[in-house]
């Protein structure tokens, strides 16, 4: 057995796990039998080549595939500790967006204040108590480590923030309703490198609080924030371990080369 | 042929096609200032006849059979009247229809239909609303020639406006931001209500505004579902000294607009009742100016909050 630092297999508790999942966009069979589990309050990424369907498969677990017609799930995506199946027709999508929250590739605060925007998950779930709202507010804007830069311009337009504090209002906004799983779809490929710095470092603070999975086209930001890793290709999961193993010693050769830089 | 090598060669070659250029830039600019100057001629020769007529009480006066003494009090009030008439009925179908269209039908043959449809009826001639509205809305719903049947009428008319304006300003939103809110687990109406019908507003306000500007001049239509052509009296008052203190009576009310009022004059013979026509019809254009100037200034205004 190799003896890998901090996350362990054995001891992680799983958060979801999903099963033999298929996904069509129409006719095109864009995920193909895949099964891996998600631990809890750890950083999974999803790694693979351009169009190898990783973030067709992160829009799986909070259903965005539904907002569009012609899309179709097979398989199960398990949610645990109450083991529901998010992908079951039964199960409402905004219940399952409402537990698993997502941060998007480009920055899309709302055109409102960044206090507006951080609340509008609470609003949405019906709260509007003014002290209730602050506070959650404050907690995330902590939380998102932003709260020192914009305290005093809460009411400013989350617009006229950088590119990278509008990420971070993106993550705020995702934190304040306590999701048990927030979905990263490539959240600092329009960044320049120190915005990409402090979003990678705010992800690896999150993971206490919060099970994260993570795509990214970067393989060194996949060994710098994740725990596990999932390496994707045409469709189909290659290959899932401890980050460090899939780095280090790949079981499969066409994740190696893909590491290597051989292939991809 | 042999291409251009040298330099000499290419500068030459680049003069012939700039040339292309001069003369493209010239007819663009002819084809530009035939429409503007038209209108400015237009505009100028109205403006010498009516400027003289205008006066404090041109704006007062009711019309009358001394044409020095007729104004357009009647005929103002009239069109604000039915403008807020058709605002009411036509802001709230015409958004609710767009928005429906976009953000909740599915894409299928029957909303391409509906599409195809409402595009047809932005170019449906305006005296055949006013053939509709005459049985429609005249006799069959019993309205009588009112400003409330002239507003549905012109109502109906700018509805396809805005209708097409709702769903552009409605497309032009990112889906990013749509998906931002899905993400927070917002239902399609939260996302309606809370997005896309704030970040829209300012083109649907356009929209509608540039409708008004077309409704406001109709002609056909109003004098199709029987408007007054000489009235020396006006509606009653929304507001009244006795409670409940606001009275719709005035929706009942008999009525004129200012394209009748100078289409009345123009047709006297009389030389001073023409001079009448052309002042009306100065106000009449500065009416539709300004309606536009408002639309511009109110995108200006609700779009610096908004980037993408």
């Amino acid at each position: 057995m190799v003896e890998t630092s901090e996350p362990n297999a054995a001891q992680d508790v799983t958060k979801a796990e999903v099963r033999n999942l298929n996904f069509y966009y129409g006719d095109f069979h864009a995920l193909k039998n895949i099964n891996m589990p998600v631990y809890e309050k750890n950083v999974t990424a999803l790694i693979g080549p351009s169009g190898c369907g990783k973030s067709t498969f992160l829009r799986s677990f909070n259903r965005m595939h539904d907002l569009y017609p012609g899309n179709r799930y097979a398989g199960e995506i398990r949610l645990f500790p109450d083991d529901v199946n998010v992908l079951a027709a039964s199960v409402d999508p905004i219940e399952v967006r409402m537990r698993i929250s997502m941060v998007f590739q480009k920055p899309n605060p709302f055109p409102k204040t960044i206090y507006e925007n951080v609340a509008y998950g609470l609003r949405v779930r019906g709260e509007s108590r003014r002290v209730v709202l602050n506070e959650k507010v404050e907690e995330a804007l902590r939380s998102a480590a932003l709260w020192g830069e914009v305290k005093d311009r809460l009411n400013d337009l989350a617009f006229n923030l950088s590119g990278g504090q509008q990420q971070r209002v993106c993550i705020a906004r995702a934190l304040a309703t306590d999701p048990e799983i927030l979905l990263f779809d490539e959240p600092t490929s329009a960044l320049d490198p120190i915005a990409t710095a402090s979003i990678e470092e705010l992800i690896h603070d999150l993971k206490s609080r919060v099970t994260i999975v993570i795509v990214t086209h970067n393989m060194q930001q996949a060994a710098r924030v994740s725990d596990y890793t999932a390496y994707m290709y045409l469709g189909e999961l290659v290959e899932f371990d401890v980050t460090d193993t899939i780095f280090i010693k790949p079981k499969k050769k066409q994740t190696e080369d893909y590491i290597t830089g051989r292939f991809g | 042929m042999a291409y251009a090598r040298d330099l000499n060669q290419i500068r030459a070659l680049i003069a012939t096609h700039k040339r292309w250029d001069l003369v493209f830039a010239l007819c663009g600019l002819l084809a530009l200032m035939i429409g503007v100057l038209s209108f400015a001629v237009l505009f100028v020769d109205m403006a010498i006849d009516g400027l003289p007529r205008l006066s404090a009480e041109f704006f007062t006066n009711f019309p009358s059979r001394r044409p020095a003494q007729a104004g357009i009090l009647s005929a103002w009030v009239g069109s604000c009247l039915v403008m807020i008439v058709t605002a009411f009925f036509a802001v709230p179908l015409g958004v609710a229809s767009g928005l429906y269209l976009e953000e909740y039908a599915s894409k299928n043959w029957v909303t391409d239909l509906i599409e195809i449809n409402i595009t047809n009826l932005a170019g449906v001639p305006s005296i055949v609303y006013g053939l509709l509205a005459l049985g429609l809305f005249v006799y069959q719903f019993g309205l009588g020639q009112s400003i409330l049947a002239a507003g549905l009428t012109l109502a109906l008319l700018i509805l396809p406006v805005v209708i097409v304006a709702t769903r552009e300003a409605i497309r032009s939103i990112p889906q990013g931001i749509r998906e931002g809110a899905y993400a927070l687990g917002a239902t399609r109406w939260q996302v309606c209500k809370d997005h896309v019908v704030p970040y829209s507003s300012a083109g649907i306000l356009t929209g509608v505004i540039i409708g008004m500007a077309r409704a406001i001049g109709e002609t056909a239509p109003v004098i199709t579902i029987g408007a007054l052509t000489f009235i020396a009296f006006l509606p009653p008052a929304p507001l009244t000294s006795a409670a409940p203190f606001v009275s719709f009576e005035w929706v009942t009310s008999p009525f004129t607009v200012m394209p009748i009022q100078i289409f009345n004059w123009t047709s006297r013979p009389e030389a001073a009742f023409h001079q009448n026509a052309a002042a009306a019809g100065l106000v009449l254009v500065l009416m539709t100016l300004a309606m536009n100037g408002l639309a511009i200034w109110l995108r200006y205004q609700l779009r610096k909050n908004l980037k993408w």
